[in-house]
């Protein structure tokens, strides 16, 4: 019995919300009175296996064979449920993220159950909260199943310690699980990731930010916030509905499939804050927001808000910003 | 190319939040087509103005899940399966895909498309568990779909990755994807649209005739408004007088100005 935690790869280092996740493994572990096993995965894991040895002095299971590079859903579901079959963890956890996402539910359905995916808090019993409604709601689930459960965590929701090296002698050993993997059974051919457009705008390194959300309604509204960050001499950024319409481009796109910043302000016009958005700018200094609805989840991480039609607010802001600055 | 799209109907946006029992109170509610579905059916429609054949979409839920299936149909689709479910909300996720996976077996589609995730539950896995289920390859967080050249059934598909970055995948049809927002345009239904709506096929299918088997193993116990992480400071009065206390606030307190 242990909560496995499988750590993700980034730019051939383990990414931060993987140790994000592994804070809510420890937490969960310490309470069900269960070690912490971490997983590493892919064809040539003896780097990630040293980092995750080097911050867990628990037991480090490296899953490894050629077919786990490049990643596909096939070859992952296929190894960890091997690895999953022959440890019996009662927990799995994962950092909530894209790669998650396109395996973790069918890794949970090969074994007859569900993943509990981009979980923000672990309460008694253990309940598991996830984010409804756009984040408008908080919904508390339980597993109820007889086999493992499998739980992903939402990035920025657990805090990474920073992590005492292990001392040499108490580690536990790094083994190797090798899965049998056969290539006729990866059925997706990935190609090399490339970037999108090329990037022009750096909104990481703007101080100043004014956003702007389905709230404008219309693209020929856009001129309104401009003129507003005009003033501020800010940089104008958008939430992801405005770029999906073609009314911004993507690079001014802020939240998890665009540009994360943390500016001293961020001015979210019309945004309602879902948290695909939240991600990507709740770091920032100040968060001001102005939006009709009072329920909105921007106003949860704002530090100023205004509850009001933008069609008024805006203009009379650009106005006394301007007045201000003479 | 036979493509079936699998949609939801939610709550609209800012819809508002007042709790009853496990779930928001239904009677305040108006409800849409989930925004990523309308997506998924745009690709949909799109591949079949390309390479002609068959657009169905398929949906579980209440009754009043006929309103978005007749949506569909207006925009395009060629018809529908309603499985009929009164007790969407004591299904897990994988309850529900094998509902969908039950009405999508025996059509045989070339591609089953449904959005990424849902605008109520968020829970972003029920077209990767019908992949599943169904024996199928799949991709997540598609933009673009293209069918290969040299007659062979294959498609190679845009997906986003995280942070501005994207790639292709290759894979051979019958296949599944979740689509993500913003790959197309949508379109409306038109007067047209809708008036041929009316005559369209829309089979219901009762969600306990499916025999789609199996108890929950994930249970929704306790719903509740988020707590605040910030105390947010609400600037009152008219757009004007709000407006010029911002000033004083990004002034001497966030000294922005």
């Amino acid at each position: 019995m242990s909560v496995l935690l499988v750590l993700e790869e980034r730019d051939g280092r383990i990414g931060r919300i993987s140790w994000e996740a592994y804070a809510a493994a420890q937490a969960l572990g310490a309470s069900a009175n269960l070690p912490v096993t971490t997983v590493v995965i892919g064809a040539n894991t003896q780097a990630l296996a040293a980092e995750a040895r080097a911050k867990h002095p628990g037991k480090v299971v490296r899953v490894e064979h050629a077919l786990l590079a490049p990643y596909t859903a096939d070859g992952y579901t296929i190894a960890l449920e091997q690895l999953i079959r022959a440890e019996s963890p009662e927990y799995v956890l994962f950092p909530h993220t894209y790669q998650v996402r396109d395996f973790a539910p069918a890794l949970a359905t090969r074994l007859g159950e569900v993943l509990i995916g981009d979980v923000v808090a672990i309460g008694d019993g253990p309940t598991f909260t996830r984010q409804l409604m756009q984040g408008r709601l908080n919904g508390a689930y339980r597993h109820i199943g007889s086999g493992p459960c499998l739980v992903s965590v939402q990035a920025g929701a657990f805090r990474a310690e920073p992590l005492a090296a292990a001392p040499d002698g108490d580690a536990a050993p790094v083994s190797v699980f090798t899965p049998q993997l056969e290539a006729s059974q990866i059925r997706t051919r990935p190609g090399d990731p490339f970037r999108g457009a090329a990037q022009t705008v750096d909104l990481a390194s703007a101080q100043l930010i004014v956003s702007v959300g389905r709230g404008i309604k219309e693209a020929e509204n856009l001129p309104m916030v401009q003129e507003l960050a005009n003033a501020l001499g800010a940089e104008l950024a958008a939430s992801r509905p405005i770029c999906d319409n073609g009314w911004l481009p993507m690079e001014r796109q802020v939240g998890s499939s665009g540009q994360s910043v943390a500016p001293r302000l961020y001015l979210a016009v019309g945004i309602s804050g879902a948290i695909q958005h939240l991600v990507g700018m709740k770091g920032s200094q100040c968060i001001v927001a102005i939006n009709k609805d009072p329920d909105a989840p921007i106003f949860e991480v704002a530090d100023y808000g205004i509850v009001g039609d933008l069609f008024e607010v805006v203009p009379a802001l650009t106005e006394a910003i301007k007045a201000a600055r003479q | 190319m036979k493509i079936i799209v699998a949609i939801k109907q939610v709550p609209e946006r800012d819809a508002p939040m007042r709790i009853a029992g496990k779930w928001i109170e239904e009677a305040d509610l108006q409800f849409a087509m989930n925004e990523p579905d309308a997506y998924a059916l745009e690709e949909a429609l799109q591949l079949r103005e390309k390479h002609g054949g068959e657009v169905a979409v398929v949906s579980v839920g209440p009754e009043r899940a006929g309103a978005t299936i007749r949506e569909a149909l207006a925009k395009g689709a060629d018809r529908a399966i309603h499985i009929v479910c009164e007790d969407l909300a004591a299904r897990d996720a994988l309850g529900v895909a094998r509902l969908l996976a039950a009405a999508i077996r025996p059509e045989n589609p070339d591609l089953v498309l449904t959005g990424l995730q849902s605008e109520d539950l968020g829970l972003g896995q029920t077209g990767v568990i019908v992949a599943e289920l169904l024996g199928l390859p799949h991709s997540t967080l598609i933009l673009q779909v293209e069918k290969t050249g040299g007659g062979e059934n294959r498609i190679r598909v845009k997906r986003e990755l995280e942070a501005g970055w994207f790639q292709f995948i290759e894979m051979p049809t019958p296949a599944a994807l979740t689509i993500q927002s913003g790959g197309n345009k949508l379109r409306y239904a038109t007067l047209m649209g809708i008036k041929r709506a009316k005559t369209k096929e829309v089979r219901t299918l009762a969600a306990a005739e499916l025999d789609a088997g199996g108890e929950p193993v994930v249970r929704l116990e306790q719903i509740s408004l988020p707590k605040k992480q910030k105390s947010t400071q609400i600037l009152p009065g008219t757009g004007k007088e709000a407006a010029a206390a911002l000033v004083e606030k990004l002034k001497f307190e966030v000294r922005v100005l």
